[in-house]
């Protein structure tokens, strides 16, 4: 028999008999899940680009995000694709309370990973500051007020939901700043005519122009907030706002396994409390619905009298569920139901007052279907290969709709062989649909390509049309066959005496599917002499502009 | 008797500054402000002086670079291109090759290539939009194994994606396999480039990186019809390798085409006539407007080349578009290919 080394054997011996076992402490493991996490995290972030999503599951974070399958299915009555995965982190709840908080959430991750390193505090004022507090009860107001606007319709829980706001900020505001910053590093390396190549596996959209968000800043400033509230009180965002976690403490609060105080061995030194993640109280009767499950209390517990047991769990010692008045809950589900009305009072979801700009990604269902869908992830705008998805501003949708996908023809355009938003949509507000619906080939030849919009042409600002110069980029570049924006041929002599030959371009509103890409390519750059606008798109009967299609449809 | 008073803190003496310590700090001080006041307001000509009296001196200064020239002396100078028709991509290719000699010729051991395939849209092979990739599977391979290239490079600036445009043309993968390298425009790959003698493109931003160390460039394009210049050939090709703002090009194309022609001096100008894009151009989109021209033209010639694949390829009789014209007058071939042609089949 092979001999281990001795330092193995001891610990090895140690687990086996039961021993407290300084080693492999739950602590350790812990680090391990949430270093997984992360790193899965990222990698998914990075993976959701053109040439490396491979069928990989890049929205599985939030596929797995529970509160995304509770709200959607309050809005719209089904699970759609895989958010039914979000049983999984429920039944892990049901076993081990609140520990997604603490094992596996990314924002979770990255709150405690700043505490770690920029909390000096001494340890007489971390106990203080880790102390459970009343105002801890405002993320379950939060919580029911989401809820209670996602059954009334309007899905803003994405606002503040942490896996969502993660794949949001990474996806529009950090991942152009750390593209810049490596195209730089790359930059300067080349010109000592070094072989950057390899840079380009660093970056989270490489091959291309750097990519724009237009106001993603805010974005960043509400997930920077979050980040540096970390400093006046660690854990700000999960210990009060966050709505996920007060989803799964509230559902924690039977669970089999949690936080113990053997209370004949405790001396009350409440050392406990130093790194306490989730200020759960475990010096006195643990909160079960605010405990992260951290196990920190366990590895700084002098006494050995704090255990994470299923068996012999002293039943005075805890209080299971969420610190919540009555009226505190009658009054956040009120305010939830006055918030639908209030918010669609600008007409923008309806038909009266719709906005020429919103323009939805190609497989978006109808508009007030979609905002039951969209959690605001941003996933399409990660994957876009020509970046004309853009976080909507106030001004497509208000408030609302701040932050879904819309497109920005200046920027980028719709590709015609491209379904990838649909393809990566959690949750069906682009429903998911192949390259031949998108086009109306094949078995959808009877229904016809989607259309986003429709082109114009301001012909004030049309080179050919309004200043005798020859032009007609749009046609050119227009991608369906026969080609929607069609010339005449116009011989004139212009002001300097010369004989130009003008295209004159026009559009023929029924082969055209609002793609953009006349827009994104008109020199008149900065108000596009061709431009798209919402009217005609194909997922909503009610902005229809034509009575009939003039040409039957024809694979393209 | 006088009352002696009782200071509380009789022993304290005072740290005083000491007159090393004052002489050191008016030293440094005075140091640091003598080299500011010297980098402020010191004469322009003098070292490390920063003053700029007229604001000339903190404009950007942009250092366009040139391109040499890439082409190789024929066996036959009045050969200027070589066909080959019937048979697959591959036969076609070798054909029009051994009618200028060879690819040995003209790629010898050790070049870094540059393969300039036309990727422009986001569309099948079968389209006709973008370069037959089994054309450039057979070059890739033919210039690395048979004319023992160092490196072959395919590059591209499309329209659309990118990545999407050489995944879907399947020129991406065409080119890999073959054991080529891709590469892909990203915002730092851009430099203006200066071409004396463009009279609208003398200076613009090129597609400098996969270039570095360049020393054969080869263009592979295809055939097909573009409304505002009539068709998009060998020389219409190289304005995938520009930047900036290319859409301005249209108000002027002929001059600009005619620009590109001496842009750049390729080593070889191929055009690949074996889906022709008759109608629809340049996008295409159907596959009933592409024609099979059972031809791929290799030129030394551009000019001549395009010529004749204007007449051939696209059947496109009379006068031919202006730019070739234009680019005759700018020196960079000839128009008349009769007699400059050798066909093999």
């Amino acid at each position: 028999m092979t001999r281990l080394p001795g330092i193995f054997t001891q610990r090895l011996q140690a687990i086996l008999a039961g021993r407290p076992n300084r080693w492999l402490r739950l602590t350790r493991v812990r680090i391990l899940s949430q270093v997984t996490f992360f790193a899965l995290f990222i990698l998914a972030v990075w993976a959701t680009w053109t040439s490396r999503l491979g069928g990989f599951p890049v929205s599985g974070l939030l596929e797995l995000d529970p509160l995304v399958l509770v709200s959607t299915v309050l809005a719209t009555g089904y699970v759609y694709k895989l958010l039914g995965w979000g049983l999984i982190i429920i039944a892990i709840t049901f076993l081990f309370g609140r520990v997604f908080c603490n094992w596996m959430c990314p924002f979770g991750t990255l709150h405690q990973f700043v505490n770690w390193l920029f909390d000096r505090r001494p340890a007489a004022e971390r106990i203080g500051l880790n102390r459970y507090r009343p105002a801890q009860s405002l993320k379950y107001g939060i919580l029911i007020l989401f809820l209670m606007m996602s059954a009334m319709g309007v899905l803003q829980i994405g606002l503040l939901d942490p896996i969502v706001m993660m794949y949001r900020a990474m996806a529009t505001f950090v991942s152009p700043i750390s593209d810049a910053a490596v195209g730089g590093i790359g930059s300067a390396a080349e010109d000592t005519g070094a072989d950057t190549g390899w840079l380009d596996s660093l970056k989270f959209a490489p091959g291309v122009d750097s990519r724009l968000f237009v106001g993603s800043f805010w974005i960043g400033v509400l997930f920077l907030f979050f980040v540096l509230m970390n400093l006046w009180q660690p854990r700000f965002f999960c210990r009060f706002v966050c709505p996920l976690g007060a989803l799964l403490g509230s559902l924690a609060g039977k669970s089999l396994f949690r936080i113990n105080r053997i209370v004949e061995r405790c001396t009350d030194c409440n050392l406990c409390q130093q790194r306490c993640e989730g200020a759960s109280d475990p010096q006195s009767r643990v909160r079960q619905a605010e405990c992260f499950g951290c196990m920190n209390c366990i590895d700084d517990c002098p006494e050995n009298a704090l255990e994470f047991t299923l068996l012999r769990q002293d039943k005075k010692q805890v209080v299971p569920f969420p610190d919540l008045s009555r009226r505190q809950v009658v009054f956040a589900g009120a305010l939830g139901l006055l918030a639908a009305p209030a918010l669609r009072n600008n007409g923008r979801v309806t038909d009266e007052n719709f906005s020429a700009a919103m323009i939805r990604p190609p497989g978006s269902v109808e508009e007030s279907e979609f905002l039951e869908r969209c959690i605001k992830c941003d996933q399409c705008l990660n994957v876009c290969p020509t970046n004309v998805l853009q976080p909507a501003s106030l001004a497509e949708g208000g408030f609302e709709a701040l932050w879904t996908p819309v497109m920005n023809f200046r920027i980028g355009h719709c590709q015609l062989k491209c379904n990838l938003c649909s393809e990566v949509c959690p949750t069906g507000a682009i429903r998911r649909i192949s390259v031949a619906e998108k086009l109306g080939e094949g078995a959808y030849a009877e229904q016809g390509p989607v259309r986003l919009g429709t082109a114009f042409f301001d012909v004030g600002r049309c080179l050919p049309w309004a200043n005798q110069i020859p032009c007609v980029v749009c046609e050119e570049v227009c991608p369906v066959a026969p080609k929607a924006i069609q010339t005449f041929d116009e011989e004139v002599k212009d002001v300097f005496g010369q004989l130009v030959v003008l295209n004159k371009p026009f559009i023929v509103p029924d082969l055209c599917i609002g793609c953009g890409i006349c827009e994104a390519e008109c020199p008149v750059q900065d108000l596009p002499a061709v431009y798209i606008t919402a009217v005609g798109e194909s997922r909503s009967s009610h902005r229809k502009l034509l009575l009939r299609s003039r040409t039957p449809a024809r694979p393209i | 008797m006088t009352k002696l008073r009782q200071y509380p803190h009789a022993d304290y003496r005072g740290d005083y500054l000491s007159r090393r310590e004052l002489l050191k700090r008016a030293l440094v001080l005075g140091g640091v402000g003598a080299a500011g006041l010297y980098l402020a307001c010191a004469p322009e000509d003098r070292p490390w002086s920063r003053r700029d009296f007229t604001g000339l001196r903190g404009m950007p200064v942009e250092q366009p670079f040139r391109l040499p020239d890439f082409r190789v002396a024929p066996a036959d100078p009045d050969l200027a291109l070589g066909i080959g028709r019937g048979g697959s991509p591959r036969e076609m290719l070798l054909k029009a090759l051994d009618a200028l000699g060879g690819l040995g010729r003209f790629v010898q051991p050790g070049d870094v290539v540059l393969l300039k395939p036309n990727v422009a849209f986001d569309r099948s092979p079968n389209l006709g939009a973008t370069t037959n990739p089994a054309i450039i599977d057979t070059l890739v391979r033919l210039l690395l194994v048979d004319a023992r290239a160092a490196e072959v490079r395919v590059a591209d600036n499309p329209i659309e994606s990118p990545a999407d445009c050489f995944a879907k043309s399947g020129i991406g993968a065409a080119a890999e396999q073959a054991g080529g390298r891709v590469y892909l425009p990203d915002g730092n790959a851009f430099e203006p480039l200066y071409t004396p003698g463009a009279k609208l493109i003398e200076q613009w931003d090129f597609f400098k990186r996969p270039f570095t160390g360049v020393t054969k460039v080869i263009g592979i394009a295809p055939a097909k019809d573009h409304n505002l210049c009539h068709a998009s050939l060998g020389i219409k090709n190289w304005y995938g390798l520009l930047g900036g703002r290319r859409n301005q090009f249209h108000q002027a194309i002929h001059e600009i085409v005619s620009d590109l022609s001496i842009m750049i001096r390729p080593t070889l100008s191929i055009v690949d006539g074996t889906r022709v894009l008759m109608e629809n151009g340049p996008t295409g989109g159907d596959p009933a407007n592409v024609r099979d021209g059972n031809a791929i033209l290799v030129g030394l010639d551009p000019v001549a080349t395009d010529a004749w694949a204007y007449e051939h390829l696209l059947l496109r009789p009379g006068r031919l578009p202006d730019y070739l014209y234009m680019a005759e007058q700018k020196g960079s071939g000839l128009v008349n290919y009769a007699g400059r042609i050798k066909v093999v089949t």
